[in-house]
């Protein structure tokens, strides 16, 4: 692996660009190395893991057993990206994908590093920009000293510090339980987990059950949730949360069985589950459907994660959620449909030697399907009530949005931004699109998948006017202005 | 507000500042978590509403840990590494482009 810190360093063309370097983008790229293709990897972030695998080469937690084995296992996904002949670009923001209007095979990626940007030229993309945290939206959760769960394991990953003062976890789904035991081992001091999985989702995710019992997460799944529910004050049946404090959180008002409980605290960490995140995929042309059983939008792909967009291919948990494991070999099969695309292996040769990768797929995505339905949040907590700011970066509330689309009858949540700016903020809509989206139904008695989505433009991520004023020109864009 | 866990691995010091305020954070720490380590809890106020805000998602999503680092706004605390010398600020409100000399 060849590390790139200077923008200028970059080559004009690859065979292969790959965005995101967790478990799906560092096993695409090797994989696509070992296949003799020309890739880079391309990373925002500064060391290479992804969330799941942040600051595995770097996090300065000693003791093994506090992140657990599962975590230390991105060693090895790092040292063989690290082994193979690609180029990696960390603190490289993509902005722009899009096909390149002079040579229509190729896609131009819009990148920044460094406080300088670029266009390059690619064959293949494969995008593996993975998961965020599903928007968990209640009132007061815009007070500092609320975070994300996935936040609290990113510090305690990246710079082994842990929240300081009374801690709340709460929410729902497998990683609720798994942060709960990684902040306790690492000496947070947690007053309560509350768990707001809806009781009724039970019996709709028993039928998925028999299944789940053959899934590699069961074992390690049960074992977590004793241990976390013995060492911790655990509350279920949690149906209303909300942020109290001035200007930052002092307590967690809880509702549970028509009662209503207030725990003082100095963090309140949110999650309820995640969900892929799809701007770079919407912006660069890529088609998506509203999957119900994960109640998010997914990318629509083939067996072989390839996009509406030919030469697009979208792996990890932003093809839809499967987890780490899954992650990995996703970015591999990606990785050989590339080499065939680009005429380096044949379909037999591909299908051969993607057959094991294949199989063990199956085997990590086993049971997902309990996991889905059972931790499907609650309504409430999906469509918040009216007080609840949703849109962060604008200051929307529910209630505004519910207000809207019943007055004036907005249909979409394109519409509702140009009326209430809700999405415009600097987050682009990942923090509030899935709520709107929710509210515009729950008021028209549509499908979240009638309703549709945010339409999303590069830039998908802020870049400077400078950094835009100092690219070079082509002659299509002089002619384009000058006259 | 965070702090270090008991048991982490060494790492060289880093001086920063923080509106004008002397700080430290280590080698391997973002903008944002230097700010958490050293018990800052807001690092910007809103452009609307002028309300306190502090880092939320720490992965480059929310943008709520926007800050003004050596003088540039808008940038994103947690994106960021931290290095020796850096001037951070809180970046209060919407900004505000500079009058033009005539």
């Amino acid at each position: 692996m060849t590390p790139l810190t200077d923008i200028g360093l970059l080559a004009e063309r690859y065979d292969l660009v790959v965005v995101g370097a967790g478990p799906a983008g560092l096993s695409a790229a090797a994989r696509a190395a070992e296949l003799g293709l020309s890739v880079l990897l391309v990373d925002e972030n500064p060391a290479p893991g992804g969330q799941i695998y942040r600051a595995i080469t770097t996090t300065p937690v000693k003791d093994r057993a506090i992140l657990g084995e599962d975590y230390w296992r991105g060693a090895d996904i790092v040292g063989r990206f690290e082994r193979a002949k690609a180029s990696y670009a960390a603190g490289c923001t993509v902005w722009a994908l899009g096909s390149d209007e002079a040579q229509p095979e190729l896609f131009e990626l819009g990148l920044s590093l460094g406080g300088k940007a670029r266009m390059i030229a690619a064959s293949q993309v494969i995008l593996a920009t993975g998961a965020q945290e599903r928007p968990f939206p209640i009132p007061g959760w815009t007070l500092p000293g609320v975070m994300t769960a996935g936040a609290a394991q990113i510090a305690l990953k990246g710079s082994g510090i842990v929240p300081a003062g009374r801690t709340v976890i709460a929410g729902c789904g497998p990683l609720l339980y798994l942060l709960a035991s990684q902040l306790a081992a690492a000496g947070a001091e947690i007053v309560a987990v509350l768990d707001t999985t809806p009781k009724r989702n039970w019996s709709k995710a028993l039928a998925a059950f028999p299944e789940f019992l053959r899934s590699p997460y069961l074992a390690k799944g049960l074992k977590l949730m004793a241990q976390t529910r013995r060492k911790l004050r655990f509350v279920s049946g949690v149906t209303g949360l909300a942020a109290k404090g001035e200007g930052a959180l002092a307590s967690a008002t809880v509702e549970r069985g028509g009662a209503s409980e207030t725990i003082a605290c100095d963090t309140l960490l949110l999650h309820q589950g995640v969900i892929p995140g799809i701007n770079l995929s919407s912006a660069a042309g890529c088609e998506h459907l509203f999957d119900s059983e994960q109640h998010c939008w997914v990318p629509r792909l083939d067996s072989w994660f390839a996009s509406s967009v030919p030469g697009i291919a979208i792996a990890g948990d932003g093809a839809g959620i499967g987890g780490a494991e899954s992650a990995a070999l996703r970015g591999e099969v990606a990785a050989f449909d590339a080499a065939r695309r680009l005429g380096r292996l044949t379909r037999d040769e591909r299908d051969r030697q993607a057959a094991p990768i294949r199989a063990g797929l199956e085997r990590t995505l086993r049971g997902r399907r309990f996991l889905d339905l059972l931790y499907k949040p609650a309504l409430q907590f999906l469509a918040p009530k009216d007080e609840t700011i949703v849109c962060r970066c604008e200051e929307v509330t529910a209630g505004q949005i519910r207000d809207t689309a019943r007055r004036l009858g907005v249909t979409g949540p394109n519409q509702m931004k140009a009326f209430l700016r809700c999405g415009m903020g600097p987050c682009q809509g990942r923090l509030c699109g899935p709520t709107v989206v929710e509210l515009i139904s729950e008021v028209r008695g549509t499908s979240p998948a009638e309703t549709g989505y945010y339409r999303l433009r590069p830039p998908v991520k802020p870049v400077t006017l400078a950094e835009l004023a100092a690219l070079p020109q082509t002659d299509g864009s002089v002619k384009a202005v000058v006259r | 507000m965070f702090r270090p866990m008991r048991d982490v691995a060494s790492a060289a010091a880093l001086n920063f500042t923080f509106d004008g305020r002397a700080l430290q954070g280590r080698v391997g720490d973002t903008v944002a978590a230097a700010l958490l380590a050293n018990g800052i809890t807001t690092c910007r106020e809103t452009p609307v509403s002028g309300a306190p805000r502090a880092p939320y998602c720490l992965m480059g999503i929310c943008f709520d840990c926007l800050v003004v680092i050596d003088g540039v706004g808008n940038r994103q605390g947690c994106l960021v590494p931290l290095t020796d010398g850096m001037a951070i600020e809180t970046q209060h409100g919407r900004r505000h482009v500079e009058e033009v000399e005539a």
